[in-house]
């Protein structure tokens, strides 16, 4: 203690010490205590978000989801008189449930092939939408898969320094290209430039529309495949030259197998995109619930369904309900999708692919 | 064998520049198509009036306004929130932090999930629950105001006897003419008229059973904080890498020197990565401002009379674009308008990018070198 | 070992430190005397930085670090509960390898630690940074440009302005490692007439890779290798007759 005074008395007058601050005495900093606390609430929100996001969205969907769990049967809860059930099943058939605005949806009430969810016996066959969205991606994942990997090849392997910097760039900056310009895009030049090349009968189908999402796919999967590639050891590439093979040889047998993983989780979250873009597939698909496998047929998908009929519907009617299931969907397979690419590809096929780094 | 070979190098190589030529043509093609149809249409008095004539002429000035309005409020509430997150993750958080995985994977996955989703969430959550909550607040307390009034009313009314809804109407004016200004409309629709005889109960029961949407309705407000959902994670990726950018020594000898964890980034680590907070802030804007599908039945209206407030519905360029290409009554004469209204969407949303992708590379070159 | 006349500044005692499951120091006992300069010396990996970190806790920053052991400074263990780290790492100074300023003008970095200890009084601070650029041996090249940046000093300078920003808040101790380890030896000379002038108010470690430095700078020189200490005595002694044959095989630099 002696020297700690002799410490204290060698400092001048208005010369500042630490010397003598206590190692003992509690740190007293409840402001700054606070802030860390707010700190970590705030960053929590994501996680919140992500919760309640899904939850408000099945929240809105789950009398569907109860009346499917409880089993009860649709056409007995739709409230008709004698008279309006047999005038109903004319208009409807006997193939499909007949449905009110009001009425208990369940889930087997949506599998069929008619979506008229605006007539007075509304109908909700999910299967032209499902189909409608398989083929749209489809196409989407068809242009863009190749485009955009074998830029990536090029950018990373082939291109000079110099073009590089510029190609980069300027493909992501499709990525910054609001999908309400691409849609219009696509309606108005590409819709016409490809009905004058085919000659097929509709002008909007999933094939323009597909395109359509294939340009705003592009940027994710050249993106991503990009760093991927580039990722992968120098000295992989630097071992295959040395022995004999050529540049492009390096590129193809070498490089592109070490960066699969990256380049498969890439095309999945392409995928995600393609599934779930809403305002390309509104405008450029025609938006026909049309149950055909022909790609040249007008269509719709999930999103877009969402996006054409959300505005006017009614709340809390049947309709209301099935936009919100739909919803859900696409929440669920957006979620799986991001789950696939961060817990299976990330740890277990880099690691696979790469040996433990 | 050699000759194959060579063909097979040919395509090796051929393929990939024909890739990337396709790609960019096709963006250069997209720019020069809107460029050379909406260059002609673009005037100054396009970018500042209103429309006319069910939008065949006339510009755009309230979809400018309502876009930069709505990516304001977005901005207000989005970098915040990401920059703190983003602060967390660089500066807090463990490796092996179990919160820290979490978070990272929520931003992943925020950043995956559609964007009509995201519209469907605002629907229900901001809409529906926080404004149909407010709503429905709002309207139990001035009702529990009513009944008050009611019981301190003369007779007839407040011994709840039966007495001409005239009376009432009269009664409520005399009070506070402005605060029941809708009540005394709504008792307009009474069945039977004015004339017909109701004890104060009945009027009670029937003006609670009626309100207004106020703020359980489609709103600028409502919207915005939508689109702050979809573009956080876009705040979050581009702070975090700033803030990775600042070299770890300089957070050592700051803490050698005795500051706390707060104090280093507050002190030392947040201004140095300022340009990092405002390159995510440019791109969350550009995406923002870009994004129509959350804002379809959030808030976005087709022609409104006056610009908005936070309670109104707004136009906005993406959405205005969407409409008058799909749903315009005169679909080809409303075409150069079209046009001229991607070039600004475009050249916004672009603007903005251009600008974030500089500043970002110069932090990667930044993040590099160290 | 320590002279008797010597005033104990830190004792450590069987300190030992894991990374992880690796072990970097091995039951680590000295005691290190006030006002002089004590040097540790070491192949790399030997641990000797490890130890400097382990006197103001910046170890602690690392993931899956584990200590056990004590550090006592002035009577108080610093790995016991509830001590206030940050009065402690504001206590002791601390030089790094690669010179490290804040990206903020000369006098900002210097005024950092007052600021931070509560000086706000601009007269103060102006004394403060002037005093400790001079004990840093920087003021007359700097004086006339306190308010550009850091970054704009040349490496030797740097080393120096931290050096300057460390002493501004007075410390008992200052830790110094490899602290012109990225210097030309004019630098480096400048740095050294320092270390030599500043013991007469610090207690200073030098961890060093460099045999002349640790030579011509310290008092008492502890020689590591692969985390433990294997002689700790008066650098004279060290460096003429070392007592363990490691320590003669390191100095004439039959290995290391």
């Amino acid at each position: 203690m002696s020297e700690q005074k002799q410490e204290k008395s060698e400092v001048k007058p208005g010369e500042f010490s630490t010397a003598s601050l206590s190692l003992t005495t509690k740190e007293r900093r409840f402001g700054e205590r606070a802030i860390e606390l707010g700190i970590y609430t705030v960053s929590s929100l994501s996680i919140i978000f992500i919760f309640l996001i899904f939850a408000f969205v099945l929240r809105e969907a789950s009398p569907i989801i109860g009346y499917t769990l409880s089993g009860e049967q649709t056409e007995k809860s739709a409230e008709l008189t004698p008279e309006e059930l047999t005038r109903a099943k004319e208009i409807v058939g006997e193939d499909y449930p007949i449905l009110t605005h009001n009425s208990e949806i369940t889930v087997s009430a949506l599998i069929h092939d008619k979506w008229e969810p605006n007539s007075t016996y509304p109908r909700y066959g999910i299967w032209p939408i499902v189909l409608g969205t398989l083929k749209s991606t489809f196409v989407a994942l068809f242009f863009a898969i190749p485009l955009s990997i074998f830029a990536a090849l090029y950018t990373a392997f082939f291109a000079p320094l110099r073009l590089r910097e510029f190609i980069k760039p300027v493909i992501e900056l499709l990525a910054g290209f609001p999908s309400v310009v691409i849609g219009f895009f696509c309606l108005i030049t590409i819709a016409t430039f490809a009905q004058d090349l085919f000659g097929y009968e509709f002008r909007l189908n999933s094939v323009v529309g597909g395109f359509g999402l294939s340009l705003a796919v592009i940027p994710i999967i050249y993106t991503l495949s990009e760093d991927a590639l580039r990722s992968v050891p120098g000295s992989l590439n630097e071992a295959a030259l040395a022995l004999g093979a050529t540049k492009w040889q390096a590129a193809y047998q070498v490089m592109l197998p070490a960066a699969t993983p990256g380049i498969f989780a890439a095309i999945l979250l392409g995928l995600g995109r393609a599934f779930g873009e809403t305002m390309i597939a509104l405008m450029a698909m025609g938006n026909a619930p049309i149950p055909s496998w022909d790609v040249f047929d007008p269509a719709r998908t999930f999103a877009s369904t969402i996006g054409a009929e959300m505005g006017e519907v009614v709340f809390g009617s049947s309709h209301y309900q099935v936009l919100f299931f739909l919803g859900v969907v696409l929440f669920v397979f957006s979620f799986s999708i991001n789950f696939l690419t961060e817990f299976y590809i990330k740890n277990k096929l880099i690691k696979k692919f790469r040996g433990n780094e | 064998m050699k000759r194959s070979r060579q063909i097979l190098g040919f395509f090796a190589h051929g393929l990939p520049l024909v890739a990337t030529l396709l790609v960019v043509g096709i963006i250069v093609a997209i720019i020069a198509n809107f460029l050379i149809g909406g260059l002609p249409a673009l005037s100054w008095e396009f970018l500042t009036e209103s429309p006319r004539n069910v939008n065949t002429e006339g510009g755009i000035f309230p979809a400018i306004y309502g876009t930069v309005l709505l990516v304001i409020i977005m901005t207000i509430a989005a970098v915040p929130i990401g920059t703190i997150t983003a602060i967390y993750l660089a500066e807090y958080a463990k490796k092996t932090s179990k919160l820290a995985q979490f978070v990272r994977f929520a931003v992943n996955t925020l950043a995956g999930v559609p964007s009509i989703v995201f519209g469907l969430f605002g629907l229900g959550f901001f809409i529906q629950t926080i404004g149909g909550g407010i709503d429905n607040w709002n309207h139990q307390a001035k009702m529990a105001e009513l009944q008050q009034l009611v019981a301190a009313a003369p007779s007839p009314i407040a011994n709840n006897s039966f007495a001409p809804v005239r009376e009432i109407k009269a009664y409520l004016t005399q009070e506070d003419e402005l605060k029941w200004r809708k009540e005394i409309q709504r008792l307009n629709q009474y069945e039977g008229g004015e004339s017909a005889y109701a004890n104060s109960q009945l009027v009670v029961t029937y003006l609670s059973s009626h309100t207004d949407p106020n703020w359980g309705k489609g709103n600028i407000l409502w919207a915005a904080l939508t689109l702050s959902l979809l573009t956080l994670p876009v705040v979050i990726v581009a702070v975090e890498e700033a803030l990775k950018a600042v070299p770890q020594e300089v957070r050592s000898a700051s803490l050698a020197l005795g500051a706390t964890r707060l104090e280093t980034v507050w002190k030392i680590v947040l201004p140095n990565s300022l340009t990092g907070i405002l390159t995510g802030s440019i791109l969350a804007v550009g995406r923002g401002a870009g994004e129509v599908a959350p804002i379809l039945f959030t808030g976005a209206a087709f022609s409104l009379a006056k610009l908005p407030g936070l309670q109104d519905q707004f136009m906005h360029l993406g959405f205005h674009l969407y409409i008058l290409s799909t749903q315009a009554v005169n679909i080809d004469q409303a075409r150069p308008l079209q046009f001229a209204t991607t070039i600004v969407l475009l050249g916004l949303t672009l603007a903005l990018n251009a600008v974030a992708i500089v500043i970002r590379s110069r932090i990667r070159r930044k993040n590099k070198s160290n | 070992m320590l002279s008797e006349k010597e005033t104990v500044k830190i004792d450590i005692s069987d300190l030992s430190l894991f990374y992880g499951k690796k072990q970097a120091l091995n039951n680590i006992s000295m005691r290190i005397p006030e006002k002089r300069v004590t040097a540790f010396i070491g192949p790399s990996g030997c641990g000797k930085s490890t130890l400097l970190r382990s006197i103001n806790r910046m170890n602690d920053l690392i993931d899956g670090v584990s200590i056990s052991g004590k550090v006592v400074l002035d009577n108080v263990n610093i790995y016991d509960n509830g001590i206030n780290i940050v009065n402690l790492r504001k206590r002791i100074g601390m030089v790094f390898q690669k010179s490290n300023p804040f990206p903020k003008s000369i006098y900002d970095n210097v005024a950092y630690g007052p600021r931070i200890n509560g000086v706000k009084n601009k007269a103060e601070l102006d004394e403060i940074v002037e005093n400790s650029l001079q004990g840093g041996a920087l003021w007359d090249e700097v004086k006339d440009r306190l308010d550009s940046s850091a970054l704009s000093l040349s490496g030797g300078q740097q080393q120096r302005l931290c050096i300057a920003r460390a002493i501004a808040v007075n410390p008992e101790i200052l830790l110094m490692d490899e602290p012109c380890s990225a210097l030309d030896p004019i630098s480096t000379d400048k740095i050294e007439d320092l270390i030599i002038q500043l013991k007469e108010k610090y207690s200073i470690i030098i961890v060093t890779h460099n045999m002349q430095q640790a030579g011509r700078v310290s008092d008492y020189t502890a020689f590591f290798y692969i985390g433990e200490l294997i002689e700790y005595d008066k650098t004279r002694k060290i460096f003429t007759d070392p007592n363990v044959k490691q320590t003669e095989d390191y100095i004439t630099g039959r290995f290391g």
